[in-house]
This record gives structure tokens, sequence and C-alpha cells, in this order.
């Protein structure tokens, strides 16, 4: 349904806008700038500032007739208020005249402007908004020029105001105009800061412990109209336009958020350029403008440090020592050939495209197997039935229902949770169907609990209601199989016009997953759900390209510890599989040849016999498909080598290097997809490309069926977005980047395999009489090897716990914090942690973070003791 | 007749050259022994930069960047830090950790002198650089600051808490 157009005049300019747009926006889309500092795009307004005060005037209506008065030359006769108004708060109606630069405004904005300087502290010369404050915008803008205040009546206030240690307050600085609190409430739901005080002494605090503990709270830094929030990692660390910018894209998640990587040359790091900042870069069909903590302060990661691994290493005499890569490659060359069928190569979702393509093709070539590192399932049913292209959340309102399954969404893939979310408030029916409470349930239709290892089967009993087909359920599912809500859910979802699936691996390991994946299949299939805009089922993938990776064709191995076990040679990239679970060191007997590629160097790289320094995301170009399955592009930051390149002896010696076309030595770290090629350069395989990620790309589109006809030009096309954001902007979106280098495109469905419509297999799962049962959960923040780099996020990482029910903390006699000593029966390990209790919890089940240090990779039985 | 009248010319032009000849060998000299002895600038020159000090030893620059940006032949660069009282550079809570002026970009404008909020930056008297190779045109910091004035402390300075957290110094009111 089209809503109703209001026609209407600003400051001359005709403008047709639905009924129900605010006066600011309309004015906007006609590029009118309206000075706006509460209002923000993605809010409700609140009419708290009055920056942005206009004069309307509106059709006068003769009561008798109800027709609009003419005046004499048979225009509407229009009548002013006898006030300005505010544009943020108003609505357009028909006829309307709106004027933004007559007298009376200019002087109501030198006013307010004039006002909410009296105490402003002017210290822009240390202020990291300074250069893109919307506060010094609009006082050059529109500000009176003078003040007639006297700048000992300045009130003081504190400066330097921890709301804990991830966002710093100056006092001094907020305008209060509320869009920092507002945000936390309306659009991150932590509402951990608030207003306290009022008048002068208002100021913003925080409530929580730790403060501001929120994993969106960088995003008020970006939308605060002033320099009063900055984030601790910025903080001083450079001015605003000194910067250079270069897009990115998150790879911890599998939402893809857009970035812009800012860096600069740093004379303390010798010179070289250095990362500063990670911001967010609009994509409304992605991340809108927010990005999660995670994506923006945990990017050490990919930075340049000590610790990164510069040389090929090759083990001799027992030892990792450095190497040449000619040495290296031609070790591996020689290994790999004499093994040929006995070669395995792991591989994680946090490649690019062009890496797992290049590696799976050398794989292939040499008669390995290829295998996906990852804890989830069921990739080969959303590459079928996955979201369609043309799909986004944020279409998704009153005519869609949307089934989160087995996922803590926010911890998972913390924008999906934000967008999802905003569906539901549009009128989205939303149903979470989980084991625990998540924050999701907050604004769910309907909240349903299955009982713990149960999820596939709860997502047969939906299919159940619905289908004459009726599979098998378990005796565990009975319960929740006959509610009424569950069936009211199961007819919500049936009868939406649009519905989507995320599921997850909450509580799951591989095979859970995937019977959950092709039970959620049925239930899309039965409820013809698919194919379609808006509709299929999205897998919250542990990383940022798994969707990626199953494109491509890679698929995890049910039983890898085997696998890798039998293998004669190893090939692992961007994965360490030794320090998740100490399972796997029975691989590395010593036998195998064990080449590892990777940034750093690893449990798992300890024990190769070649080492292989790879190239972060940051210094080279690369492609990911994201969750929704999308594929963007990001680009280089940084240079590639940690040291400068060497100084150039005589430039005859580098002309004569280039006129030979002799090829420089290899140095440093190389592309994920370049090495790979460089083995089958020397394996003598053809059609291996290393120059460049876009020729690989091109290949890629060639030879891989889902990613025909794309390229990196048509990556990299943009078009207009709304709200608009970007330089001269700031002061209406806030300092998110416009996106000038590429919205990404969505992959067409693969075409559909026999696999589809049949029933999972789904045992019944008992917790046990006694001991416990682990179930793997995702926290955001993780002891994972991406993210400890980053020292800022430490705190709040925490060190390794558990949690447990009530019932077994009182039978432990430990209380919350106490500490534990959890043994992994299946692993013979046990490790001591610490322990907190959730009440929800049923008795028996026991929690356990991934990538905390504990081997878990699905539900695990377990005994617990206290740890003196 | 004409013989006389030439030689008599000829004594006069003598006389006058060797007039000034010996006029000026009881002028003092115009020339000065440089290096030994320098003559004092005009007070508007611009000479090399000098990065000041306030009596108390802590740097007036603040690390704000502005002479940077303002500088149109781009031969400043700053990097900041963040100051506490136990390691104060300057009044408020930024510093520059790094400041260095290329020397053979430096076209002696002024312009930072004039962007600078804290009057930190001055073009002083010192017209003497020189250098034989590219890197030592670039002076940093340590070679900009002035000496710590006598009753100063060097920086860094530990402090009381809570007396520095103006960066830039409070303005006057108006007189009329
Ligand atoms: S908030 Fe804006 S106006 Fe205020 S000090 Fe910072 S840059 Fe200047
Ligand atoms: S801190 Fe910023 S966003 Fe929050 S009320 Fe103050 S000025 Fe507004
Ligand atoms: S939501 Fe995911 S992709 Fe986006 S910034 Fe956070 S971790 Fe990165
Ligand atoms: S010299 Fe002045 S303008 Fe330059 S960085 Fe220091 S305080 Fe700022
Ligand atoms: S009152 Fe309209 S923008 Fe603040």
């Amino acid at each position: 349904m089209m809503a109703k157009m209001v026609s209407l005049t600003i400051d001359g300019k005709p403008v047709e806008v639905p009924e129900g747009t605010l006066v600011v926006n309309a004015a906007k889309k006609v590029g009118v700038d309206i000075p706006v500092f509460c209002y923000h795009p993605k809010m409700e307004p609140v009419g708290m500032c009055r920056m942005c005060l206009v004069e309307i005037g509106r059709p006068v209506i003769d009561r008798a007739s109800g027709q609009p008065l003419r005046e004499e030359d048979g225009s509407l006769k229009i009548q002013f208020g006898p006030k300005l108004e505010t544009a943020c708060t108003t609505p357009v109606s028909e006829g309307m005249v709106v004027l933004g630069a007559t007298e009376k405004v200019k002087a109501g904005r030198e006013d307010i402007l004039e006002f909410l300087l009296t105490s402003h502290p002017l210290d822009c010369p240390i202020c990291d908004k300074g250069g893109e404050c919307p506060l010094q915008n609009l006082t050059m803008g529109f500000g009176p020029g003078e003040s007639r205040y006297l700048y000992d009546d300045k009130k003081h206030l504190a400066k330097h105001v921890p709301l804990g240690e991830l966002i710093y307050l100056d006092r001094e600085r907020c305008i209060q105009c509320g869009r920092c609190v507002r945000f936390q409430e309306l659009i991150a739901d932590d509402p951990v800061i608030a207003f306290s005080q009022r008048g002068r002494s208002l100021e913003i605090v925080s409530y929580s412990e730790p403060g501001f503990d929120s994993y969106w709270s960088g995003n008020t830094t970006d939308i605060c109209p002033v320099g009063a929030l900055t984030t601790a990692d910025f903080r001083f660390r450079a001015r605003p336009w000194e910067l250079k910018a270069a897009a990115s894209i998150c790879n911890h998640c599998p939402v893809g958020c857009n970035l812009t990587l800012n860096v600069r040359r740093e004379a303390v790091s010798g010179g070289k350029w250095v990362l500063k900042r990670v911001m967010p870069r609009q994509n409304e069909a992605v991340n809108e403008i927010w990005i999660c903590d995670k994506g923006r302060l945990g990017y050490h990661f990919g930075a340049q440090n000590a610790e990164r691994l510069e040389k090929p290493l090759v083990r001799k005499n027992g030892e990792l020592q450095p190497a040449t890569w000619q040495e290296a490659l031609e070790l591996v060359t020689e290994r790999f050939q004499s093994v040929g069928r006995g070669l395995i190569t792991l591989a994680s979702g946090r490649l690019s495209n062009e890496d797992l393509f290049n590696l799976g093709k050398l794989t292939r070539s040499l008669g390995g197997k290829s295998i996906l590192y990852s804890s989830m399932a069921g990739g080969d049913l959303t590459t079928q039935i996955g979201f369609a292209p043309g799909t986004n959340f944020a279409d998704m309102g009153k005519e869609s229902a949307i089934l989160v399954v087995g996922s803590d969404l926010e911890e998972e893939a913390p924008l999906w949770w934000l967008r999802v979310r905003q569906a539901a408030k549009r009128g989205a029916t939303l149903i979470v169907l989980n084991a625990r409470q998540t924050k999701l349930d907050r604004d769910a239709h309907y909240s349903l609990r299955f009982p713990f290892g149960t999820a596939a089967a709860a997502v047969l009993a939906l299919v159940n209601t619905l289908s004459p087909k009726r599979p098998e359920l378990p005796e565990s599912i009975q319960e929740l199989a006959r509610s009424s809500e569950l069936k009211a859910a199961a007819k919500a979802f049936a009868e939406a016009k649009d519905a989507a699936i995320l599921f997850g691996g909450d509580g799951m390991g591989l095979a859970e997953t995937q019977a959950l994946a092709q039970a959620c299949a049925n239930l899309l299939l039965i409820t013809d759900h698919f194919g379609r805009p808006n509709n299929g089922l999205l897998g919250v993938w542990p990383r940022a390209n798994d969707q990626g990776a199953w494109e491509l064709g890679w698929q995890p191995s049910m039983n890898l510890p085997a696998d890798l076990a039998q293998a004669q040679a190893l090939y692992i990239v961007a994965a360490d599989p030794v320090s998740d679970d100490p399972a796997y060191l029975n691989a590395f007997d010593g036998q195998k040849f064990v080449v590892v590629q990777d940034l750093y160097l690893s449990q798992t790289a300890r024990l190769a016999d070649v080492v292989f320094p790879a190239q972060a995301w940051t210094e080279r170009e690369g492609s990911y498909t994201s969750g929704e399955r999308r594929v963007q592009r990001y680009y280089p930051a940084l240079q590639p080598n940690a040291a400068l390149p060497p100084r150039v002896e005589s430039p005859g010696s580098r002309r004569a290097q280039v006129l030979t076309g002799l090829r420089a030595e290899l140095d440093g770290p190389q592309a994920d997809f370049a090495i790979p090629a460089f083995l089958a350069e020397k394996l003598g395989y053809e059609g291996f490309v290393h120059a460049s990620a876009s020729l690989v790309f091109a290949r890629l589109a060639a030879e891989a069926p889902s990613f025909g006809g794309l390229s990196y030009q048509k990556l990299a096309e943009v078009h207009e977005q709304w709200p608009i954001v970007g330089r001269s902007d700031l002061y209406y979106g806030g300092t998110t980047y416009e996106n000038t280098q590429g919205l990404g495109v969505q992959l067409p469905l693969a075409q559909g395999g026999a696999s589809l419509l049949s029933w999972p297999q789904v045992a019944d799962f008992k917790l046990p009489k006694l001991g416990g049962i682990a179930f793997p959960i995702t926290r955001l923040y993780d002891r994972g090897a991406t993210l400890m780099h980053s020292q800022l996020l430490h705190k709040r990482i925490g060190e390794p716990y558990i949690i447990l029910s009530k019932q077994e903390a009182s039978r432990l006699k430990i209380s919350q914090g106490g500490f534990v000593r959890i043994t992994f029966t299946d692993a013979e390990r046990s490790v001591v942690v610490q322990a907190k209790v959730d009440e929800g919890l049923p008795e028996r089940v026991v929690l356990a973070p991934r990538s905390f240090g504990l081997p878990i990779s699905g539900p695990t039985p377990v005994e617990l003791k206290p740890a003196g | 007749m004409s013989f006389v009248k030439d030689t008599l010319d000829g004594v006069k032009a003598t006389f006058t050259g060797l007039a000034t000849t010996f006029r000026e060998m009881v002028r003092p000299p115009v020339t000065i022994q440089y290096p030994e002895e320098k003559r004092p600038v005009r007070p508007r020159f611009k000479g090399r930069h000098v990065l000041k000090r306030y009596d108390n030893g802590l740097e007036k620059c603040i690390g704000c960047s502005l002479c940077s940006a303002a500088c149109p032949a781009d031969a400043i660069f700053v990097e900041s830090a963040e100051n506490t009282d136990d390691e104060r550079y300057s009044p408020g809570e930024r510093y520059a950790r790094v400041y260095e002026i290329n020397m053979l970009r430096c076209i002696f404008c002024g312009y930072c002198e004039d962007a600078c909020p804290t009057e930190a930056i001055v073009l002083g008297d010192n017209y003497e650089l020189s250098f034989t190779d590219r890197r030592s045109s670039i002076y940093t910091k340590e070679f900009l600051i002035e000496p710590v004035p006598e009753g100063g402390k060097a920086t860094p300075q530990k402090v009381e808490p809570g007396i520095y957290t103006r960066s830039v110094p409070a303005m006057k009111d108006p007189e009329d």
C-alpha cells in the first residue's frame, strides 16, 4: 500500500513526500539543510534542542465550506503561525509553506547557538570531534559570530569522566540533546546511561557495572553532535582531517558490516601506516549506519604488531626457523606432491572468497580434501533456500514473520539482532525459539522454550502443527508441541506473506545444527517461504565468510579429529584447532607434514613443519559473502609488509629490474589467495592467479556458478541511500562514513538439490541423572585469537567461566564467582574456571562459552567439582 | 695651457677619489665578523620556530595540529597523546608526543603562529638553518622547544591532580 503523498513548498522548492514525513526530512530530500542537534533520522523526534526552528505557514480553510481560501490572485491563502516551529517534530501537511532562511528564522537559530555556547568550553583544538563536529559546523553556518555572555560566567564542569573504560564523557561539551540516551534506549535496548540532575548541572551518567555496559556504546560517539562522548580507542590519537580512509568489511561475524578504516602514518611506529580508528560505513541493507563495539574496538588482530609473522618458518633440527619464501614453497611443493590424495586442507571462514577459491582449487588439483573449520553445519541448505537477492531486514514489517531459533542473536551477530528487533517493532511477527532466555525475547511476540538439546525437534513440532505429513517427535518435546503458544506461532509463521528463519548454534555442535538446519528448511518449504525476497534461511555462522565457503563448496567434517589423524599432510589456513580443543593434538604426531598459514604463531602453527606468514585483511583486497549472501568488497588500508621497502640503492638497478622483467624476491607476508597460487605455479598447474584479488575473483566468477556475472566493478557499485550521511551532513546522520565504494551484490540461489525435503533424524535427548552436560554458547567478546589482541576489551572479555544452574551451584556449595573444576569426560581434560550462576537454567545443564579455552564443540558430558 | 689644465684636473680627480677612500677609512665598517658577531633582527622577523613553555616549565603546545593544518607547505607533523597528572607535558588532556617541522618545506609564512591557540609555536630570531642531508632538515620537538625557564621544571612533570584541567588558556572578558 502506497502512503498518501503530500505536496508542500520548502524555501520555494516544491516537494512531494509521503504523508507523515517530518518537515526536516522533506527538506533534506530536496537539498535544503535545516540544522538539527537532537533530531536523528533513525530515531523518533523529541524536539529538545530547538535548533531546527523554521517558519511554517498553512493554507487557511474556510470553516463553512471546508475549502481552502484563496488570495485575490488565485493563490492559496497561507497563514503563518506567530512563532517559529520545530521542523523535526512537525509532520508535513498539504499546501504547507516552510521558510528556512527568513530573518526571523536566522535570528532564532543565532539565539539558540549563542545559548548553547554560553558554557561550552570551546576547546575545539583538543577535541576529538573537532573537524567533524556538528556544533562547530552549524555555528560557522548559522551562529551569531559573537557572544554577549561573559567568559567569567562560564560554568566549568568535569572534562574527564570515564563512563566505563571504553567511552569517555566531557561534561562541558554536552549540549544535552539526548541522542545518546535515546539511542541506548530505543535502538540498543540497553538503557544503561541516562540524564541525571537538571539545567546546567545535567549530566550523562552510567548506571551499569561495568560502566556503559553495552555492545553498542561506540555508536553514541558517532551520533553525539559534539565531542562530549569519545572512545578510549581514538582519544587524542589524531585529528579527523589527517586521516586517510579505506573502505572495509568487518570480519568478526557473518553480518559483514561495512566499515571505514582510518589510517595515518605514525612517527612513533617508525613512519608506518597505522590503523587509528574503525568507523561505520553506511549500507542500509546490511548495517545501516551502526556497528557493534567488537567491530569498532576489536580490530587490532589485523593491525601490524611485533607478534605478527614476517617470514616463512621451516622446521630444521626440530625447531622452526626463518626461511626464504623460495625455500619454504619448494619444500611444501615437494611434500604435497608426494602425498597427493593424503592432503587435507583445513580453512576457516575468516578467509575471503578469493582465498577459499584458490585453496580449494589447489587441493582439488592435488586430489586432496578441503574441510571448512566451523562449529556449524547447514550451509548446503542456505545456498539453496537462503536469503534470495533483494532480501533486506529493513523491508520486513507487518506482513513478515521472523523465526529465530537456537541463537543468542545479539552475542552471535549483533547487527542482525538490531535489525530483527526493528523489524519486530515495525510489526513483523517475531518468534524466538531457544533453550534459554536471550535479549531478543524482550521483543518477541512468541517466546518459546525447548528443553536443551532438542532444537531440531522443536522446529519439527512447528512443522507438525502445519503439515499433514507428521514427522515423529521425541518425547521430551511433547509438552512444547502441545502448547497453544507454539500452535499460534506456527500459524502466524505460515500465514505471514514473507517469513525468514535465523538459526544459530547456541548449545549445539555440527550434528545438531545440521539437523536444525534441515528442520528449518522443511518448515520453509512446507510454508512456501523461500526463493523470494525477504524469505529464506539464514545461518548465524561463527565466522564472517562461512556462507562464502559454503557457496564455494567447502563443508565441515562431521568427524574432524579422525579425519585429521588419518591425513598424511595438513594445510591449515586461518584456523587454530589446537588451542580450541587439545583433542586435535593427536593429529600432530610428528609423522605427517603440517603447513600452517596464519598471521600469528598460533598453537597449531607451533606444531607445523612449515609456517607461511599471511597478510591481514587490512593489508589487502578481497571479498566476503555475508550470511545474507551479499558479496562485499574490502580494500587495503595498510601497507602489507611490516617493514618499509628497502632503500633502492641506485635508480639504475631498479630500472634494470623493471626492464628485464625480473620479479623481485618475495618478501614479508603474502595474501592468503596468493600463497596457494605460488604453490600451484611450482606444481605446474594451470589457471591459478596470484597477482591480485580482482583477477582471482574474475576466475572465481567464471568457475563458481552462483558467482557468475559478478566482478569487482559490480561489487563497487553504489546508489543513493537514505538517510543521507557523510561529510557535509554530519549534523544529520552523525560521523558515519558515506558509502562510495560498494554496496555489494546478493548471490542468486543455487539450484535445489535432493536433500531439501528429507526429514532430519532427531533422536530424543535427555539430560543425565548424574554429572552434567556442557552446552557451548557464543559470547560476542571471547578469548579467541581475533579478539585478544585488542587490549582495550580485555576487561570486558574477562576470564574463562562457565554458567551453572542454581541447584548445581548449591550442590557444589559455590556461589557466584566461585571456582569449579570442570572435567570434560570425553576429552579427559579438566580446567579450573570461574562459575556464574543462572537461576533460569535447568538442573544438569552447564553453559560453556566457546573460544574461552574450553574444549567444547557440541554438547559434552562433564563432571564438576569445587576447586579450592 | 691645456697641459697645465689637464694636470690639475688629473690631480683633482685623484684627490676626489682618494677623498672617498680616506673618508671610508675613518668611517665605521658595515661588515661584521659573522658568525662571531651578529646583527639583531627586526622585531617582526620570521626565523626558525621555537616551541614555547609556560613559566612553570609546562609546554604550551597541546598537540592540536592546527599549525599543521594551516601550513601551506605541509611542513609540520604533529602526533598527540594524552597527559596524565603523573606525566604531564602540557596543561589539559592533550600534548604533542611528536612535533616535527621540515625546514626544507617551510616557507616562513608564519601561518602556524597565527593558527596556534596557545601561542606555543613562534617564529623566532634564529636564521641559521643549515644541514647537509635531507633527514636533518626535519627539526624535532627536542630541537625546537625552548629551554626550561628558571624556576620551572622539566617535562614530564608530576603534578597535583585537578590543577591543569584546561588546555587553552581562559579568554578574558572584553573591556570597553
Ligand atoms: S564539541 Fe565541537 S564545538 Fe565543542 S569543543 Fe568539540 S569540536 Fe569544538
Ligand atoms: S553526550 Fe552528546 S549525544 Fe549525549 S546528550 Fe550530550 S551532546 Fe547529546
Ligand atoms: S555486528 Fe558483526 S560484522 Fe558488524 S561490527 Fe559487529 S562483529 Fe562486525
Ligand atoms: S604548536 Fe600550537 S597549533 Fe601547533 S600543535 Fe601545538 S598547540 Fe597546536
Ligand atoms: S528540536 Fe528539532 S532538532 Fe532539536
